[in-house]
Order: structure tokens, then C-alpha cells, then sequence
């Protein structure tokens, strides 16, 4: 059983989270044509801003309603309002994700009603774009809530609900429209809720897997359209490809729904609860087990067996085990990341022989964290993680561990976000065969590399008993 | 009205800003910052700018009271480099849950988190950030952070600009004004002498200041206080016994320069150490105010003679560029003094400006700048990132000199770019300085990858038949499939 231990010092050192609402907003950046806004003091987004261009190297569309003092005295409605007009004027978006900050949930406002408010004044102006509203205050959760919650926002207020077969009336009524022979795809439709920790480079690996079982996969949200760094002809001043408002709106007509990480058991759960589709929660894609399950539900859902790429990919992966695991069996292991991706990566290394000395994270509240293959599980920030990392062989965290990593003489493999001094991070595959197969060469070059040649004093088995007496 | 606003007020009324002068009374209590508009502001909050303006103060702990945005998104951001403690970079935040806010809990939270610091890390002292949350609630910092330093004994200095009093700029200036009212002064220096100066606005960005300061040795000046760049918290504690200041950057830190010379008798002057003749013309005041204050004449010559010498070393390093850039088309898109300095020095080697930002220059720069442009068209407050990005994919220019903020404008319109902000890896001041910058600049526009991304895919031009062998020739007439267009399909 794995004992979790909470905070208790009052001063947080090096932060391991990032905020929520941050969160929400790489939510909302994988829907097409959409701007997420972050309602608080601009200086919310500014931060986040920065954070996430870091990261991506690409312009992120995000927005602040600009709270000053007086607003912070008086409300905030008009800022809401005005934010959401100069948007829609200047950018004309197909959705505004509105996260909302500490600074405005202390406040605590009726948010839900002004925006219905808005809405219905300005019926005229905002026509044709849809507004969600993510209640994601900073001194609550971090990336994987932002992240669930804007996804369950966007289910709620989007999604048509009630079309699952038996078809409902409205489903027939859509049907009607799109036409009779549209339906025969729509029973191999799978919806699938990925969480946050899934990179471009995964998203496009699952979706082509998906595929080859002549699924039609609707991936939600999917950061692969919008945020894989191309270079467009035009300037763009909102997301450009991602999950397309359409394909929300229809998310009830899948067979089934795959949500991907323990934190979006709740998005999955407002879908079914909405629409009908069962959903099937697959806590990680990452480590040959994990994702055999998952082709072996693809092909449950499909009726098609799994085709021969896919085979030779396991093949590979099989190899790659065989040869990697020298490397990482009996090796240490220090992880520092948000509940599901220390999930991820704690059973990926424990599944090669090596053993997870100290594990991380950022908030208590996920049940992923029961599970995770290690004695105990701190509830933390990177300065606990410092402490308990010595002695370890490889640190795995953000960038942010860089410090850490340097102080200990520790090498340091970064994942998740914010990964702001290495390129690529969102093209780095880290799930399924061949993502697996990937992060077991990745982790064991960076070993290799910090390895120390023999030397008699580190040999000498008579010394090393005499030192330890 | 609160302390605060008072000192707001204070702050707005800044009788040394140029631009300041020219306005009525009325409008000069608003401030410099521009109303922000909701849905279409960019830029920082005024916590923002007081952490830009004291985080590189290196040897302190700087602990910021808040939920975990305003630290956790923006911790380790900045490029300035320090000599020798890293404490400034590691990141100290009360994270307030939920549980700390509705129970009332923060100040204690705070003094706590104070004590903890105090004990695992000792450092000379503590800096205590306010934030719009922290504001909000009504947590009064100041008397948390006067217990918290009688208790501890050590500084515990309160910084109190929550983010929605206002921009980045107006931070900065707060973060000057809690240096004055509670680290300035406070210790008295045992070794103060003739050549002890105050360089203020100067961030050692990238290590940049260590163009400068060996210029300085030479010339037997010392810097008492860099601030905020690798400066330690006594070397800022005893900055009121300098005899001379440079203000580097002058919207950020004027009122302390200002402020500075009425309590202290330090006089000040604006420079820049960004381009030849401004890192001259520098060297040159802080030498003639030091003489001013009463130290020995010969140091004006000494200053003239290593300013030949040096001028006459980067200029003949910047004449090799010459053949490469001459006619090369700039594009400047960043505020401050650095424009006009970087303009005499490029247009000097043969580049042409085909525009520059004046956002931020004083009134005196505007007009060098338009002189040197002669067309005052090239001269703009700010641009749209749109119309940036046109008259970049139009090819209007060779090259963009910005910030961070816009470049990948820059780089989406396919154009060599070069960081010219806060943000950037490299260090530009100074006599090296400058010739490092042309070095970035002629590397940026020789770069092969220009060739390789502006020309569209050779097969994305023609139908494909199967007798065609690959070619390089390319066809002109046809129309060329956006990208974009392809995507999208494939998302559907």
C-alpha cells in the first residue's frame, strides 16, 4: 500500500504545479479556431503566456479580461464583457474558453449567469461562437484538473446530448440531414478524451493506430491540429486545426469512449451521463502490457484484428526490452510529475527492473496515486523532490528540475511541462509500442552516458566493507 | 486613501520623466501606462515588474505570497546572470490552497514561511511579495514582515505591488521606491571612496554587464551597486555613499535615480551601453559627474584616451561585416534607448532601417531618430501583430530586431530574427557587445535555412506524371497549395 504523504512545510520551494487554469487553457488550445481567456489581472496570462511559449517555441493565442483595481472592488462582469467582445470583433473565434483565476474565484462571482447574460445581450454580435466557461482557480488542482475541467466544460455546454443507439429522435433528426450513409461509420466512431500529459507526437501516434483498425477516431481535445508547430501562410490569431466545434457537437454519436489518465474519468462520466456512450478509462498507453490491452480493445471494438504494423511495432518493442533492460534493472529512479503522468512513467520504469526511490507530485486527490509502484507518494514541490532524489540514478521531471539536477550531479530525463530548454518536447513519443520503445532508448542513453568508468577504489570490496564498519 | 495609493500617486507624478513633463497635471496622475483593454492587453502586471526589477538581486530570498500562478508559472525565467549566489533563483511561494484563504490562514502562513526560509537557507535578507489575491483578502504584509524581522533578525523587506494596481511599468517603479524605503541606507559602508558609482536599470542580462565593468576597472571607477543586475543585498543596503549614477533604463528605475539625488546628493544621468558611441558617450558622463563631485580631472582623460582606443578596436572588428551587410534591410521593434544608439551603429556599417519602434524614447531620441531616418514614416509607437507579420511575408525587410514577444511573427513570416530583449541568450553591451549583436545579425540573415524554408515543396508545384525525372527547376505560374488547407483536411 502506498503511504502518501501530504505538505506541511508553509513555504513552497520550486514549485513542481502549474496553475490550473494554465491547464484549461491547453485545453482549450486543442479545439479549432478557438482562444482561451484567462479571466484575472493580466498579468495571470502574461505568466502563462510566456510559460506556454517556452514550451511550444510557437504564439499561443491566449487572453486576459485585464482586472484592475476597481473592477477587483466592483465586479468583473464588464471586463468579462468587454474581453469577449474585442475578441470576437478582432478575431472572430468559433469558441472563447474562459478560465477563471484565483484572483476572480476569490472575488467569487456568479460567472455562469453573466456570461448567460452577455450572451443574451449581445446575441446579435456573438453569434456563431461559443463560450465555455472552466471555474479553474489557481490556489485549487493543477494541470490535469485545468485540463479534466475544461474538458467536462466543453462536453457540457457543447456536445449534443442524448444521441447514442438505441438512436434518440434527435439522432434520427441528424441522421436525416447528414444522410443514411453517413451511419455505417458511426458505428466504428470511438471518441477519445486524452488527458493533458499526452504530447503532439502521441496524439498522432494514437490517432493512426485507431485508424488502422478502420476506426474513425474524434480525439478531444487535440492538440496534434493545432499546436505540432507548423508554419501557416497567413497570420493566425487563433488556434488553427485541433478538435473542430462539429466534432464536439458530436461526440454522443461514438460507440464508445476511451478516456485517457485517471483524471479524465470525469469528463468520460458527463459524456456517458449526457449521451450514453459507455466509456472505457485506460489509466496508461505507456509499457507493453498497458498498451496490448488497448490494441486488444481496439480490436474488441472494431471486430478487426490487429493488423500486421502493429505486430511488427510490438515485435520492436519486445526487442528493445530485451536490450534495455541491463540498463535499468536495480537503477534508481526519482519522479517528480502531476498524479497520472507520475503513474505513467513510475510503472514504465518499474516494468524494466528498476525501482522508484522517490515519487511526487502535486495534489493528493487522484486515485492514480493508490497505484503508483512506489513506497510512498509526497504530495510536493522540486524542493522535496531535492531532498529525497540523493542517491538516485536518474531524475525524471520538468525543466524545472534542471537546478536539482545540477546540485545532485544527477541526470535528469524531462518530461511533461514546462520543457523550456530542450526542442522538440511535443514531437517526443511516449505512448504505445512504439512511444515505449522510444522512452526505454532515450532513458537508457542518458544512463549510459553518466555512467563512470571502473576505478579500484570503486571496485575494492575489502575497502568498501571497511568504510561501511 | 491606503499607503498604497499613495504611493501610486507618487510614483505617477515623476517630476525627472521627460515624457511626464509635457503633460498637464491632470493627466499626469494617471500614469504612464495606458488604460489596458480587456481581450486585447498584452503584457505584465505591476507584481510583474517589481519581480523583473529585484529578483536579480542575488544572495536574497524572494518569497511571493500568493496562490501558485504568480510564482509557479514564472519562476527561473530571466536571463540575468549573477558572480556568485544562486539563491535568487531558487523559487519561494506561500502556494495558498483554497483551505489557507477561506480559513484566514495566510498571514500566518506567511510568517511561517518566512521562518522556514530564515532557517534553511539563512539568507542576508527576505524580500515579500503582495499579490492581488494576498491584496485582496487584506493581508497586511507589512506588519507580517516587521514581526517576521524583529523574530528572525534579519531584513524582511515587504513589496507591495499586487498585480491589478497596474502594469509591468508601474512595478517596476514600486519595486524602486521599497528599495528606497527600506534597503537603501541601511548599512553604512566602511570602505567608501572617490570613484564609488551607482549604475541603476542595468539587469546583466546574459552577463552582458561584464562588457562594461572591466572598461570601468580600467579606468579605476568601482561600482558600489549594479541594480538590480548580480547585485547582493549589502552592495544595494550601502548604495546611498556612491558620488555618481547612471540610469540605464530610465522608465524602469527614474523615480529611484530622482529620489536618490534628493536625499543622497547622488547625481544621475540616462545612458545606454547599447552601441558604440552611446557606450562612449556613457563612460564619458559618469567620468565628467564624478569630476563634478570633486574627484581628480586627469580621470577625463584617461576616459577620452580608452574610449579612442576602444572605439577604434570595435569599429575596425565592425567594418569586416561591411561587405556582408551593407543594404541590408533592419527592422527595430523595442522600446527604450537602445533604438537610437542601435541604429547609428548599424546604419555606420551600411545597413538601411527600414523601421524602428520609438514606443519607449524620450523626446531628444525621437528626433535623433528622426534625422537619422529622414523619412518619418519608418517611426512607429507599436505595431499589430498582424500588420507585422504582413509587412514581414512581404519582404519589406532582412532582418527583425525584438523581443520575444514577436518573434515568431518573425519566424512564421519566414524572416531572420534576432532577440534583442530581456529574454535573449546573449550579451550585447558595450564596445564587444555591439559587435557580438552585427556578428547575431550577420549569422541570422546568412543562415542556409532561409533558402530551404521560403521555397515551396518542388513536387507541391506540378501534377505529378509519372515521365517527370525530380528536377530543380521551378514553375512559376502555377498556384501553390496552402499547407494549411492540407492539414485541415486531415483533421476532419
Amino acid at each position: 500500500m502506498v503511504h502518501i504523504h501530504r505538505q506541511t512545510k508553509s513555504a513552497t520551494v520550486n514549485p513542481l504545479k502549474s496553475s490550473q487554469p494554465l491547464g484549461a487553457a491547453l485545453a482549450f488550445l486543442g479545439v479549432d479556431g478557438a482562444i482561451p481567456l484567462f479571466h484575472g489581472s493580466q498579468g495571470c496570462t502574461s505568466f502563462a503566456l510566456v510559460l506556454c511559449v517556452r514550451h511550444f517555441k510557437e504564439t499561443i493565442p491566449l487572453q486576459t479580461t485585464a482586472m484592475d483595481e476597481l473592477a477587483t472592488v466592483l465586479g468583473g462582469a464588464a471586463h468579462l464583457e468587454e474581453a469577449i467582445l474585442n475578441l470576437k470583433k478582432r478575431a472572430n473565434p468559433r469558441l472563447i474558453g474562459i478560465c477563471t483565476t484565483a484572483l476572480v474565484e476569490t472575488r467569487s462571482e456568479d460567472f455562469a449567469s453573466q456570461i448567460a447574460n452577455i450572451k443574451r445581450v449581445r446575441a446579435e454580435e456573438l453569434a456563431g461562437m461559443e463560450i465555455v466557461l472552466a471555474n479553474t482557480p489557481d490556489f485549487d488542482g493543477g494541470l490535469e484538473e485545468g485540463w479534466a475541467r475544461a474538458v467536462a466544460a466543453m462536453i457540457q455546454r457543447i456536445t449534443l446530448p442524448g444521441q447514442q443507439a438505441p438512436r434518440s429522435k434527435k439522432a434520427t433528426l441528424i441522421e436525416r440531414i447528414k444522410g443514411p450513409s453517413k451511419q455505417p461509420w458511426k458505428r466504428k466512431k470511438v471518441a477519445i478524451l486524452p488527458g493533458w500529459h499526452l504530447t503532439v507526437a502521441d496524439i498522432e501516434q494514437l490517432r493512426e493506430m485507431v485508424e488502422s483498425f478502420g476506426l474513425k477516431p474524434v480525439i478531444m481535445p487535440d492538440v496534434s491540429g493545432s499546436l505540432d508547430g507548423t508554419v501557416p501562410d497567413r497570420w493566425m490569431p487563433n488556434t488553427y486545426g485541433g478538435t473542430s466545434i462539429e466534432d464536439i457537437q458530436q461526440l454522443g454519436t461514438a460507440v464508445q469512449c476511451i478516456a485517457i489518465g485517471e483524471h479524465m474519468r470525469r469528463p468520460a462520466q458527463l459524456l456517458q451521463k449526457l449521451t450514453g456512450v459507455p466509456y472505457v478509462l485506460v489509466q496508461s498507453l505507456t509499457g507493453l502490457k498497458n498498451v496490448d490491452r488497448f490494441v486488444s480493445l481496439l480490436s474488441e471494438i472494431s471486430g478487426v484484428p490487429a493488423p500486421a504494423k502493429i505486430h511488427r511495432r510490438r515485435s520492436q518493442l519486445q526487442d528493445a526490452l530485451l536490450d534495455g533492460h541491463f540498463h535499468f534493472a536495480g537503477k534508481k529512479i526519482a519522479i517528480a510529475a502531476e498524479p497520472d503522468q507520475l503513474y505513467q512513467f513510475a510503472t514504465f520504469f518499474t516494468g524494466l527492473g528498476a525501482e522508484i526511490i522517490s515519487a511526487v507530485t502535486t495534489t493528493g486527490e487522484s486515485e492514480i496515486l493508490e497505484k503508483v509502484p512506489a513506497e510512498s507518494v509526497h504530495i510536493g514541490d522540486l524542493g522535496d523532490f531535492e531532498d529525497l532524489a540523493g542517491g538516485a540514478d536518474l531524475l525524471v521531471t520538468h525543466s524545472h528540475g534542471r537546478q536539482a539536477a545540477e546540485r545532485l550531479g544527477i541526470p535528469l530525463l524531462r518530461v511533461g511541462f514546462p520543457v523550456f530548454d530542450r526542442l522538440g518536447s511535443q514531437h517526443k513519443l511516449t505512448v504505445l509500442y512504439r512511444g515505449t520503445r522510444d522512452l526505454i532508448f532515450e532513458a537508457a542513453n542518458i544512463i549510459q552516458a553518466n555512467q563512470h568508468a571502473p576505478s579500484p577504489e570503486s571496485i575494492d570490496a575489502l575497502r568498501k566493507r571497511r568504510n561501511a564498519e | 486613501m491606503s499607503s498604497l495609493n499613495v504611493k501610486i500617486q507618487d510614483v505617477f507624478n515623476e517630476p525627472a520623466c521627460e515624457r511626464n513633463r509635457s503633460k498637464a497635471s491632470n493627466v499626469r496622475n494617471k500614469g504612464c501606462s495606458k488604460p489596458l483593454t480587456p481581450g486585447a492587453a498584452a503584457g505584465g502586471c505591476a507584481f510583474d515588474g517589481a519581480k523583473i526589477v529585484l529578483q536579480p538581486i542575488t544572495d536574497v530570498a524572494h518569497l511571493v505570497h500568493a496562490p501558485l500562478a504568480c510564482e509557479g508559472n514564472s519562476w527561473d525565467n530571466r536571463g540575468t546572470a549573477s558572480s556568485g549566489p544562486t539563491l535568487w533563483r531558487t523559487s519561494f511561494t506561500t502556494d495558498l490552497t483554497e483551505q489557507d484563504i477561506v480559513t484566514g490562514n495566510s498571514e500566518r502562513k506567511l510568517f511561517k514561511a518566512i521562518r522556514q526560509i530564515k532557517e534553511a537557507y539563512a539568507p542576508p535578507a527576505i524580500f515579500v511579495y503582495a499579490t492581488c489575491v494576498t491584496a485582496l483578502i487584506g493581508d497586511d504584509i507589512e506588519a507580517v514582515c516587521k514581526r517576521a524581522e524583529e523574530t528572525c533578525g534579519l531584513p524582511v523587506v515587504p513589496i507591495n505591488a499586487p498585480g491589478f494596481v497596474g502594469s509591468k511599468n508601474l512595478g517596476n517603479k514600486l519595486a524602486g521606491e521599497a528599495l528606497l524605503d527600506h534597503v537603501i541606507g541601511t548599512v553604512e559602508p566602511d570602505d567608501a571612496g572617490p570613484y564609488d558609482i551607482n549604475i541603476l536599470g542595468e539587469f546583466n542580462l546574459s552577463g552582458e554587464f561584464w562588457f562594461v565593468k572591466p572598461l570601468l576597472d580600467r579606468l579605476g571607477i568601482r561600482v558600489r551597486a549594479c541594480i538590480p543586475g548580480d547585485a547582493r543585498y549589502l552592495d544595494i543596503a550601502s548604495a546611498h555613499r556612491a558620488r555618481a549614477a547612471m540610469l540605464v533604463c530610465s522608465t524602469a528605475l527614474i523615480n529611484l535615480a530622482r529620489k536618490m539625488e534628493e536625499r543622497w546628493d547622488i547625481p544621475f544621468f540616462e545612458g545606454s551601453f547599447y552601441g558604440i558611441t552611446a557606450t562612449s558617450e556613457a563612460l564619458r558622463q559618469i567620468a565628467e559627474l564624478l569630476v563634478k563631485k570633486g574627484t581628480d580631472q586627469e580621470i577625463l582623460d584617461r576616459t577620452d584616451t580608452l574610449i579612442a582606443e576602444e572605439e577604434a578596436i570595435a569599429w575596425k572588428k565592425l567594418e569586416e561585416y561591411r561587405p556582408r551587410l551593407e543594404g541590408k534591410r533592419v527592422l527595430i521593434n523595442t522600446g527604450g534607448v537602445k533604438s537610437w544608439s542601435l541604429v547609428h551603429a548599424l546604419m555606420e556599417i551600411g545597413m538601411e532601417i527600414v523601421g524602428t519602434s520609438v514606443k519607449k524614447s524620450t523626446v531628444e531620441d525621437k528626433e535623433r531618430i528622426r534625422q537619422a531616418l529622414k523619412d518619418e514614416h519608418q517611426m512607429f509607437e507599436s505595431m499589430a501583430p498582424r500588420e507585422l507579420y504582413a509587412l514581414l511575408s512581404e519582404h519589406k525587410a532582412d532582418i527583425m530586431l525584438s523581443g520575444g514577444r514577436t518573434q515568431f511573427i518573425a519566424l512564421k513570416a519566414k524572416m531572420p530574427w534576432v532577440d534583442i530583449n530581456q529574454e535573449r541568450h546573449r550579451p550585447y553591451a558595450g564596445y564587444d557587445g555591439m559587435v557580438e549583436l552585427v556578428r547575431q545579425i550577420d549569422l541570422a540573415i546568412h543562415n542556409p535555412v532561409w533558402s530551404q524554408v521560403r521555397e515551396p515543396a518542388p513536387w507541391e508545384d506540378r501534377p505529378a506524371t509519372k515521365e517527370q525525372l525530380p528536377s530543380t527547376r521551378r514553375d512559376t505560374d502555377t498556384t501553390r497549395v496552402a499547407p494549411s488547407k492540407s492539414r485541415q483536411a486531415r483533421c476532419r
